[in-house]
């Protein structure tokens, strides 16, 4: 069979850009390599009971009526009403920090309030940089590939707020050590402190499935189980796309999902070679249930950043994990119509990919038990002790990452240097999501829409136009 | 088409692209941006629909002339006047 378009990934982006390309009336098929669609945020069954993985919460969570908010735009483009997706609001979350703490919500007003209260002057200096953060659409800008953290001691003098600031957008969004580029910042620092976070009552698994509907209803394919295992080229161009079971399909063009060097593999050893990219930032996460509802580890928690030590350090850690900071989410604390009951906590750390991948059979199972030890005992600092109360642990690290979506590294912000304009070097294949530099859900949405109507649907006489 | 059965056609993609606004008090005078706070990506479904829906392909250097009722329809007149009603 052949296509106009085949989509390797149905992750965010890539049903994101088969929903375009099938709109536009094109003949597209999206392959997947997995037996369930989603790729970093997704869903499993254990012991009956089905667990999300990834989403903790939906960033930008604009209001509906502006129109210009990133999440809206998408939501149109994709021909999606936003109650599909019923998302609610967080209560709040936390900046847990030594000796301070920091509380928002997607009112910008409560985190000026609170830096006021703990920053004093500060609290200016917080607004101005609201005020001069520049636009959405220019991440990726040349002349914003500059320092974030620069930029932010250009507003805030006191290094603490700078780094109790910095932690949530890193933690959500940062694919490099330490820092990130003010185009990513401006971006994370919007979605998150601007318009602010949200979850679906029934987790990702409503996005998923309102997204893979509207594929098939505009009469995409999509196929699980199909694993890209090669793309023969000729002429620097794409030819035939080969799955890992024989078959093989044509197509115009490709569009990938998988990640650059990931994709760039496919393409043979002469490609192959293009730089590997070994310092990836990396989580392991404990999906812990409980067998008592979370409210009583701090009902106004919807998620929390937490850092323990004098110097927050987003860095790969020297060992399998780094828990003197985290994260720990609660998925049933967003303002839902009915009280949320999964008695669900979810806790995570930084991990390093090396470390994880040297260990044997029984040294890997050991490590999880070990490592979820660590890191509840690190949160519990913070949240309070969810393990007297854990009736059930899975532990996904580094290497569990990479088995289910591919990604080097188990990287789940992608490569640490970025393809903005979503081209490769063989003309016909393109690159979306992490790897074209938007992350999160939100970010790789957006990705895959404004990589099929830049690049495919331009080819057809519509360019991404301003009147 | 008549110039009305152009501008219904119109109305029909703009309320598939922004089913969430009120069209019935469209000033067509002025420009979507405004009114209807469309952004490049929605004129660009406008330039996909019409395409779609009515094989039209719109050179891009024509595409300011898309920025209002009044102009877009106008501009469409003379490619849509022999073209049957759907
Ligand atoms: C633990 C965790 C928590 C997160 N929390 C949040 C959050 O709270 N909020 C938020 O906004 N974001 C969150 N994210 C980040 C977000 O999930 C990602 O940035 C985003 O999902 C990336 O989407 P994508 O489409 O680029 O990639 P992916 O989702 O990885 O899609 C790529 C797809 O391609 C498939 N694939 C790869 N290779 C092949 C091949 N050869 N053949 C066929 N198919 C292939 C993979 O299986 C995968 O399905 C989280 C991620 C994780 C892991």
């Amino acid at each position: 069979m052949d296509y106009d378009t085949i989509i390797i990934g149905a992750g965010m982006s890539g049903l994101a850009a088969g929903i375009r390309l099938a709109l536009a009336g094109q003949s597209v098929c999206i392959v997947e390599q997995h037996s369930v669609i989603g790729g970093l945020n997704s869903y499993y069954k254990r012991h009956g009971r089905r667990c999300d993985v990834g989403l903790h919460a939906l960033t930008n969570c604009a209001s509906p009526s502006d129109r210009r908010a990133p999440l809206n735009r998408l939501l149109r483009q994709l021909r999606i009403g936003r109650n599909e997706w019923a998302l609610r609001p967080q209560r709040s979350s936390r900046i847990a920090f030594p000796g301070v703490e920091l509380r928002f919500n997607n009112d910008f007003l409560l985190l000026c309030e609170q830096v006021r209260q703990h920053f004093g002057e500060e609290a200016a200096h917080l607004q101005r940089l609201a005020q001069s953060l520049p636009a959405y659409d220019q991440y990726a800008d040349p002349s914003l590939q500059t320092s974030a953290r620069q930029f932010v001691a250009g507003f805030i003098r006191d290094p603490l707020l700078a780094e109790m600031l910095l932690c949530p957008l890193l933690f959500y969004g940062g694919p490099t050590e330490h820092d990130m580029t003010v185009g990513q910042f401006a971006v994370l620092f919007r979605s998150i402190f601007l318009e602010g976070l949200a979850r679906p009552a029934e987790g990702v698994r409503v996005i998923l499935q309102s997204l893979s509907h509207q594929f098939r209803r505009l009469g995409g394919e999509l196929r699980i189980r199909a694993r890209v295992a090669e793309l023969l080229t000729r002429h620097g161009a794409i030819q035939r796309v080969r799955f890992a079971d024989g078959r093989e399909a044509a197509a115009r063009r490709v569009i990938s999902s998988a990640g650059f060097y990931e994709t760039m593999r496919l393409c043979g050893p002469s490609y192959g070679t293009v730089g590997a990219d070994a310092k990836r930032m990396s989580f392991v996460e404990a999906v812990v249930r409980l067998s008592r509802p979370t409210e009583q580890f701090g009902r106004n928690d919807s998620i929390v950043f937490f850092n323990r030590s004098e110097q927050f350090a987003y860095q790969r850690p020297k060992g399998l994990i780094d828990s003197r900071s985290g994260m720990a989410c609660f998925p049933d604390h967003f303002e839902f119509d009915s009280p949320a009951d999964e008695r669900v906590v979810r806790l995570s750390c930084l991990a390093d990919y090396g470390h994880w991948a040297r260990l044997n059979r029984d040294e890997y199972t050991h490590a999880k038990k070990t490592t979820f030890e660590q890191l509840a005992a690190a949160a519990a600092e913070v949240v309070g002790d969810v393990r007297p109360l854990a009736e059930d642990v899975d532990l996904f690290t580094p290497l569990t990452i990479e088995r289910f979506t591919g990604h080097d590294g188990g990287s789940i912000y992608g490569g640490t240097s970025k393809r903005y304009d979503g081209t490769t070097p063989i003309s016909n294949l393109f690159v979306c999501g992490n790897d074209q530099g938007l992350v999160g859900v939100v970010g790789a949405l957006m990705s895959g829409i404004t990589v099929a109507n830049r690049h495919v649907l331009s080819e057809s006489g519509a360019r991404t136009i301003t009147v | 088409m008549t110039v009305a059965e152009i501008r219904q056609a119109v109305i029909d993609i703009l309320s598939d692209i922004a089913p969430d606004q009120d069209l019935s008090a469209l000033n067509d005078e002025m420009s979507f941006r405004e009114q209807l706070e469309m952004d490049s990506m929605d004129f660009l479904d406008i330039v996909m629909e019409l395409r779609k829906r009515y094989r039209i392909q719109i050179p891009e250097e024509d595409y300011p002339q898309l920025a209002s009722m009044a102009s877009t329809v106008a501009y469409l007149e003379p490619i849509m006047k022999d073209m049957p009603k759907k």
